[in-house]
């Protein structure tokens, strides 16, 4: 089906203020979304209450009404303005939730006005747990075992009949708000108590943990006539149990088999045809057990999100731009392909280079905080390290969180702490645990001991020790001893030219290595973000540096 | 022709491999794999899963393989991931082969499974200038040498690889001798021409509750009939289906009774050809597992795995009187699926069974045996 005609005037809702578990990336997906509609010669509203917000700026849209994110805001703006539909998909939950609450006070149909690109109902059937649970037993799809309660007393109960761990995840929250582990009964009735007061409707899951199994996440685009394509698949570093927020993540999966990743593919699919009738992006989550290959379905968000932000950025795919498309009743097959503007939107993307995100915490502003991460988010933001290897991309990563951090490969922050005190310290998940299993493999801990304690995928843990090989190489040789084979490994893996002279040693400066390597004819190259691994010439892509050859 | 680039003699000791290509160009790299050297058609594949399916894959018989995913091996090897009974590509390039993986259930490792199946591969490479250059040069020969061989030598091999355009390849991958699988009992019996079939496409029929009889690439029509089937299915398989006289004599006789024919990918060729439709050498092919098709009866829109560097000519289609198209590519509108008019005979040029791949395309199984 071609754009539908009859919507003249669109209503997008932003996220409003910046919080912990929700960031600028709805302000990217808001902007984006206002673009592609008004290129489309429809007339775009918007409100927010954040003014510190790119979509805000008059230039974006045609009216912006600044004004708090409630129904009397709305109603005043519908009084107003004459619109005919209201995109409440591109501003997180805080959007969906407003949506969801004027659509129940019968505000969208007072005024003629129609919900495109989610359906109420899906949002109810995706955001409350019980719902969801529902769904997902009716269509065979499996899940953890799990309660619902809405008392303390109920989920006590319920904590006793499935048996620790447990996860307590209270409904209709934010970024994870509220929820938490529970390793044993003495655990119980404080996050309880905590995920019922989080719950704005009182109520929590009481889940079976599953810790140790990997995380992995779908971004899915689907359109009115059910074409649904995933656009990126990413894998969590940190296995199950660390809020996908604040994990690090990398795409495109390094260690899905086919087999495992089409059932995901199968069951994402499924999941999506399934939810409703509603045309845009959408991101599921699973977990993986690696010994079996089973799945369970985590959850499902109908709705551009943190991680469709960061899947556009890794594969080249505007997806909020392709959503706001879809929403006003394009079909995927009918639109093209914005990098290469002579192939079609309907196709997912193939990556030929890794992309890892880490998240930045800020802790240190944050005295007497608890740094232990959970299902809590408490990252404040995240940088993106892009590389023609996962070890390329983990260093570049790094060197760009602007902290102590020289890449992956040198950063002292904490006092050198033994091996045994480095393996307990790196079984809790907490901010600096990256550094910390490199200092581990530095020392000589082996990868299973490191694997027994942190539950990380042995592969990653392998990429992570041929750094440390690597800088073993660095501190043994000195400028003059340095081979042009070595200092291209460790190039080619990103190692900085500042973290090769402080591996060097001797005083030896940034400047002195890079001489050295450009007398050698070691130089970057730049690399295309194209969405099609080079199959395609591209017309618009953006670039990253690698070293090859 | 004589490469550009001045070839140096590698110091073998330090692990080196090299790849020289048709036209000259040459690339450095890290043996991995067998030591030795190898030759065959470059082509690239640009699919993120499923490397040992894809290895496995008898349509690749022949080639030389470009995985454009930069870290290929991460999961090992496993024994129940394969569509056939051995590595079928001749040799192997990557940027980043990988000997450590993780997966509880594989047993191997990339390297083992290369070396113990006599497969040359070279890691290290560019992968991407070297995927941009066959895209814009086309498809040709090339070598991967890790043994040391004198550059002489690579030239003097360089010039004697035949070339894919009228090669046939599909009678030395189909099965020897005529075999029986599926359901014993059934009431449908399928016959299968076996020009490289992938295990998966028979896994498929068979789960769809049908015997079937595999018939060698060279059957005569009158042994298939005397089968008595209900159906005929139409494999894929690697080469030029142009030279396949035999196949689509067979083919001509055995539509002549009416009953359902599917073809895939070559099968899907040489359903064209037995109708007077022409194929054609494509620049480069296509492989993947993202490449978008429209059902353009449905209209519905599928996304599809492919592996094929030889087309069916639109232009002849336009002309037929009785072929018709029925999917064609989002991408560049190349033919994707035909069907012949008044008569139970489709086939698609993708592959609908996709191991590795999408399995958007599975309704075409149910569709054939629904026509029994």
């Amino acid at each position: 089906m071609p754009k539908d005609n009859s919507i003249k005037s669109v209503l997008i809702i932003g996220s409003g203020p910046i919080v912990i578990g929700q960031a600028c990336e709805f302000d990217y997906s808001g902007s984006q979304a206002a673009r592609s509609i008004r290129e489309e010669g429809i007339k775009v509203t918007l409100i927010n209450s954040n003014p510190a917000t790119i979509m805000t700026d008059p230039m974006m849209a045609d009216r912006v009404y600044l004004l708090p994110l409630t129904v009397e805001s709305i109603e005043q703006i519908l009084e107003e303005n004459d619109i005919d539909a209201v995109l409440p998909t591109m501003g997180g939950q805080t959007a969906l939730n407003l949506a969801k609450e004027a659509e129940e006070l019968g505000i969208w149909e007072k005024y003629n006005v129609r919900l495109i690109g989610v359906d109420i109902k899906a949002i109810d059937k995706a955001e409350d747990r019980e719902l969801f649970r529902n769904w997902m037993i009716e269509m065979g799809v499996p899940v953890a075992p799990a309660h619902t309660a809405n008392s303390f007393l109920e989920g006590k109960d319920f904590a006793q009949q499935i048996g620790f761990p447990l996860v307590i995840r209270p409904s209709f929250t934010l970024g994870g708000g509220g929820a938490g582990f529970v390793h044993d009964k003495s655990e119980l009735d404080e996050a309880l108590n905590r995920g019922l007061q989080a719950s704005p409707i009182h109520e929590v899951l009481v889940e079976k943990a599953v810790l140790g199994w990997k995380e992995f996440e779908l971004e899915l685009l689907r359109d009115n006539a059910d074409n649904v394509v995933i656009i990126c698949t990413v894998e969590n570093f940190d296995p199950m149990g660390v809020h996908t927020g604040d994990s690090i993540t990398v795409a495109p999966a390094m260690t899905l088999s086919d087999t495992a990743f089409q059932l995901m593919r199968n069951t994402a699919i499924n999941m999506m045809r399934d939810l409703g009738n509603f045309a845009g992006g959408c991101n599921v989550q699973f977990a993986l057990n690696p010994e079996t290959e089973e799945i369970i379905a985590i959850e499902i968000n109908p709705r551009v999100s943190r991680s469709s932000a960061l899947a556009s950025k890794a594969t080249g795919y505007p997806i909020a731009k392709i959503a706001a498309k879809l929403a006003i009743g394009y079909n995927l097959d009918e639109l093209e392909n914005q990098i290469t503007q002579n192939t079609s939107a309907y196709f997912e993307p193939a990556l030929d280079y890794v992309i890892v995100k880490i998240p930045r915490w800020n802790f240190d502003k944050f005295k007497g905080a608890n740094d232990v991460l959970g299902l809590q988010m408490k990252s404040v933001g995240e940088v993106m390290g892009i590389g023609r290897s996962f070890t390329e991309a983990v260093q570049k990563a790094c060197q760009s969180l602007e902290n102590d951090a020289i890449g992956l490969g040198t950063y002292n922050k904490n006092p050198a702490m033994r091996p045994d005190d480095l393996l307990q310290y790196i079984s809790i998940p907490k901010w600096d645990r990256l550094f910390r299993i490199k200092d581990a493999l530095m020392a000589g801990v082996s990868i299973k001991s490191i694997v027994d304690a942190t539950l990380i995928d042995p592969w990653f843990l392998h990429q992570i020790k041929h750094l440390c090989d690597i800088e073993k190489q660095l501190i043994e040789a000195d400028l003059d001893t340095l081979t042009i084979d070595l200092l291209k490994e460790a190039k080619r893996h990103g190692f900085s030219d500042l973290q090769i002279a402080k591996a060097l040693g001797n005083k030896i400066t940034e400047d002195q290595v890079y001489e050295k390597r450009k007398a050698l004819g070691i130089t970057r190259v730049f690399k295309m973000v194209d969405t099609c691994s080079a199959e395609f010439e591209a017309k618009t892509p953006y670039f990253y540096s690698t070293f090859e050859g | 022709m004589q490469p550009k680039n001045s070839l140096v003699i590698m110091n073998n000791s330090s692990n080196q491999a090299i790849l020289v290509l048709e036209d000259g160009n040459v690339f450095y790299g890290k043996s991995f794999g067998k030591i030795g050297t190898t030759t065959g058609e470059i082509c690239f594949c640009t699919g993120m899963t499923g490397y040992q399916e894809v290895f496995t894959d008898p349509s690749y018989t022949g080639q030389v393989l470009i995985l454009n995913n930069v870290h290929v091996g991460n999961y090992g090897i496993y024994d129940k991931d394969v569509e056939s009974d051995s590595v079928k590509i001749r040799g192997l390039i990557g940027r980043n082969l990988e000997e450590k993986y993780s997966r509880p259930v594989a047993q191997k490792n990339l390297q083992n499974y290369l070396a113990d199946n006599n497969v040359v591969a070279i890691s290290g490479i560019d992968t991407r200038a070297l995927v941009a250059h066959i895209r814009t040069q086309g498809a040709m020969n090339c070598i991967i040498s890790s043994d040391g061989k004198p550059v002489e030598e690579i030239l003097e091999l360089l010039k004697s690889i035949p070339s894919m355009d009228g090669l046939e390849l599909a009678s030395t991958v189909s099965t020897k001798e005529p075999y029986i699988t599926g359901q014993k009992y059934a009431t449908k019996k399928v016959a299968v021409l076996d020009f490289g079939i992938k295990q998966n496409i028979l896994t498929n029929l068979v789960n769809r509750g049908v015997a079937i009889k595999v018939f060698p690439a060279k059957t005569s029509a009158q042994e298939i009939l005397d089968y008595k089937p209900d159906g005929f299915f139409l494999s894929n398989g690697p080469g030029d289906p142009a030279s396949m006289d035999y196949a689509i004599e067979t083919i001509k006789e055995i539509i002549k009774e009416d009953k359902p024919v599917f073809g895939i990918c070559l099968g899907h060729q040489l359903l064209a050809l037995s109708h007077g439709i022409n194929t054609f050498k494509m620049h480069h092919g296509h492989r993947g597992l993202n490449h978008p098709v429209k059902n353009i009866i449905t209209g519905r829109s599928e996304i599809t795995t492919q592996n094929h560097g030889f087309g069916v000519d639109p232009e002849a289609i336009k002309q037929s009187e009785n072929v018709e198209v029925t999917h064609v590519n989002l991408n560049d509108n190349s033919i994707e699926g035909i069907r012949i008019k008044n008569k139970p005979f489709f086939s698609v040029q993708y592959h609908p069974e996709a191991t590795p791949g999408p399995h958007d395309s599975r309704y075409l199984f149910d569709q054939f045996v629904g026509m029994l």
